[in-house]
């Protein structure tokens, strides 16, 4: 094992053409993403919607092209991949979708879907001896019964649903999962043994995680290291306690004190944003938060906003002006 | 029954039976609650517990396939007069609803029609109700407009609801909803399809509004945080019954029913990161499988023989603090945190 992060991106951007009131616009989806992701680690993605979190997942999996910008997965450049190169590199990084319904198609059986992935990937599990024999153990893996092999999709639970589809995602041995919000359609007790799963699976597996959601708690409960988007852009990062603990960027602040809590010793007054994210096609000059923030300044329309790091961790660090002070910080983040 | 002018809203047994080709399903089995002016009563549950059911029982817009099989829905106006839903015609709910019952749904593209002009949609209650003229209407709209938060009002007045975001549509429901001031405001999920930041800024809406018109409000929602927050009271459902009502710090201080304390155990908590969290095994029940006895036996650590045999009543465990389980006492017990193992 190296010290290398296993992902490195670096000034990944992704531009779409749209067509807006009849005139061609872009539309800046990422705008200069950096991000590592180290082996065995899980990364929280944070944002609102549409904050580019999923067109990231999907130029990571070269679902999409990115339009500049590196990426490095253990050494090589993906980007520059062709053929059987290629299919490798997708072998490594596999996806677990949001919506287990619509992510499984109802007319397989679980041992199909699981198994449909070797049918791309032609030299793993060359018989049907070796292929039953693995489904069974993935679908026991993930908390399944091996009999359930024969079942179609609509005769799981949501929660079990959602288990299938970790087990296709396994069933290519990656080394990264691409998570899209995968607990945010499951009521909450059944998110709760989901999450253990996943967590289970990590340590036995090694694999590492970039874990997509929008509820901070599930976040924080994960996540080892987080991000937080917005507009495209990664507005601070961080290790998961410095960042819940101390955030930086107003806006990462601001979500945190509007997401609701527990805690009965969170304090009441709460930071409540005005107005929404504004359209991606014409955000906002300088600082993109700057429209929403209730710390602008003539300074954050003009220029782009320089890293603020935390005093207590260089590595946690904002794009921000105006980072948050220590009194702000207690008034974001629950008292505890 | 109760004579308490502060309650707007007494559900009191309510059943409703869904109709299916094979069989008769009971979805919501003798729910009762009372909301109260200026104040907040939460129904907290997970999916499929009856919540919304009970909610479009209240509104009067079940599905087809749904009837009220028992139990009454009192409703009473402003001037204190009392009507029950269930057996009210429809002349009679429809010279209610908005007036004395305003209802925010989930989603609110599909709440709002698409090829009128918001304005028009905000302006119905006025006309219809208060029998204004479309000029005064159209004023008392664009007011409302300014109230709920919606910038530039006299422009956006026209515009269609494809050009509001998702917040802003939010807002123009919670409008149509309170434009009259109605007694009970009903409130299915009506935040679970934004962001947490515009989550923030509709729940101080439907606060702010509470206050100033006096309203009781009813919030239906899966999220226990949500109801923490906003809540003065909260019922807890499954399996279309309620198994816990009470003031909200009494309910989530000491659950008394083990499906609470199982589902405030199931919120990831900072503290425990990377830990495992304790989770409720195995799955609800179908309603067409619904056991006698308790309806949570199967998924519960603290089961015994009898909660096979007899199903609970509620009984109060503390002032207003009503919990349906043989064995409240044992609920906050180290027991009651095991995790059942469910294999089905």
């Amino acid at each position: 094992m190296s010290d290398s992060p296993l992902l490195e991106v670096r000034g990944l951007t992704k531009v779409f053409p749209v067509r807006h009131g009849g005139r061609r616009k872009e539309l800046r989806a990422l705008d200069g993403i950096d991000l590592d992701l180290r082996r065995g680690e899980t990364l929280g993605l944070v944002g609102e919607s549409g904050c580019g979190k999923s067109t990231l997942a999907r130029t990571l999996m070269m679902l999409e092209r990115a339009d500049a910008g590196q990426i490095r997965f253990d050494g090589v450049d993906p980007l520059a991949l062709r053929g059987a190169d290629l299919l490798s590199f997708r072998r490594r990084v596999q996806m677990v979708f949001q919506d287990p319904f619509a992510s499984l198609n109802s007319r397989m059986t679980a041992g199909e879907i699981v198994s449909e992935p070797w049918r791309t990937h032609r030299s793993m599990y060359r018989t049907s001896r070796d292929r039953a024999a693995r489904v069974a153990e993935l679908l026991e893996l993930v908390g399944l019964r091996r009999g359930d092999a024969g079942k179609y999709p609509q005769e799981f639970s949501g929660g079990q649903r959602q288990r299938l589809g970790i087990a296709r995602a396994l069933a290519l041995d990656p080394d990264v999962i691409i998570c899209d919000e995968p607990v945010s359609a499951l009521d909450l007790s059944v998110q709760a043994q989901v999450l253990n799963l996943l967590n289970e699976l990590q340590q036995q597996l090694g694999v590492a995680y970039l874990f997509i959601s929008h509820d901070l708690s599930v976040v924080r409960h994960v996540a080892d290291r987080v991000v937080v988007m917005y507009l495209g852009r990664i507005v601070e990062e961080g290790g998961t306690e410095p960042t819940f603990e101390r955030p930086l960027h107003p806006y990462s602040g601001a979500l945190l004190s509007a997401a609701p809590s527990l805690d009965h010793s969170r304090r009441r007054e709460q930071i409540i944003l005005s107005g929404e994210i504004p359209s991606p096609l014409s955000p906002p000059s300088g600082c993109r938060f700057r429209t929403r923030c209730w710390r602008a300044t003539d300074e954050c329309a003009t220029s782009v906003p320089p890293v603020a790091v935390d005093a207590a961790d260089g590595s946690h660090t904002a794009e921000c002006f105006h980072p948050l002070q220590a009194e702000d910080q207690r008034l974001a983040v629950s008292a505890s | 029954m109760n004579a308490d002018p502060r309650v707007a809203l007494d559900v009191d047994g309510l059943d409703v039976d869904i109709h299916t080709p094979h069989a008769v399903l009971r979805a919501v089995d003798s729910v009762s609650f009372q909301a109260v002016r200026g104040r907040t009563v939460a129904l907290l549950g997970e999916s499929g517990c009856g919540k919304s059911m009970t909610a479009t029982a209240i509104a009067g817009v079940l599905d087809p396939v749904a009837e009220v099989a028992g139990g009454s829905i009192r409703l009473s106006d402003g001037a204190g007069r009392v009507t029950d839903l269930v057996s009210a015609s429809a002349k009679e709910r429809r010279e209610l609803a908005g007036k004395d019952l305003g209802i925010v749904f989930q989603d609110a593209l599909t709440a709002l029609n698409p090829v009128y002009p918001v304005g028009t949609q905000l302006a119905e209650p006025f006309r219809i109700h208060r029998g204004l003229s479309k000029r005064a209407a159209r004023r008392e709209a664009i007011e409302l407009m300014r109230r709920v938060g919606i910038p530039e009002p006299e422009t956006r007045v026209d515009a269609y609801p494809h050009q509001f975001s998702g917040g802003m549509r939010q807002r123009l429901l919670i409008a149509i909803a309170v434009a009259l001031s109605p007694s009970v405001l009903l409130a299915d999920e009506p935040t679970t399809a934004l962001d947490v930041t515009v989550q923030a800024q509709i729940m101080s809406l439907l606060r702010d509004l509470r206050e100033e018109r006096d309203m009781a409000v009813v919030l239906i929602t899966h999220d226990l945080a949500l109801v923490f927050e906003q809540a003065d009271r909260v019922v807890v459902m499954y399996a279309g019954n309620v198994v816990e009502e009470g003031p909200v710090d009494d309910v989530f201080g000491s659950p008394g029913h083990p499906y609470t304390r199982g589902l405030l155990d199931s919120v990831p908590v900072s503290a425990e990161r990377g830990a495992s969290l304790s989770s409720i095994g195995g799955a609800p029940p179908e309603l067409s499988a619904i056991p006698s006895g308790c309806v949570y036996q199967d998924r519960c650590p603290l089961v015994r023989s009898l909660c096979r045999e007899q199903r609970p009543t509620a009984r109060e465990v503390s002032p207003g603090h009503r919990s349906a389980c043989h064995f409240p006492d044992e609920v906050s017990s180290e027991e009651a945190n095991r995790s059942v193992e469910v294999t089905r």
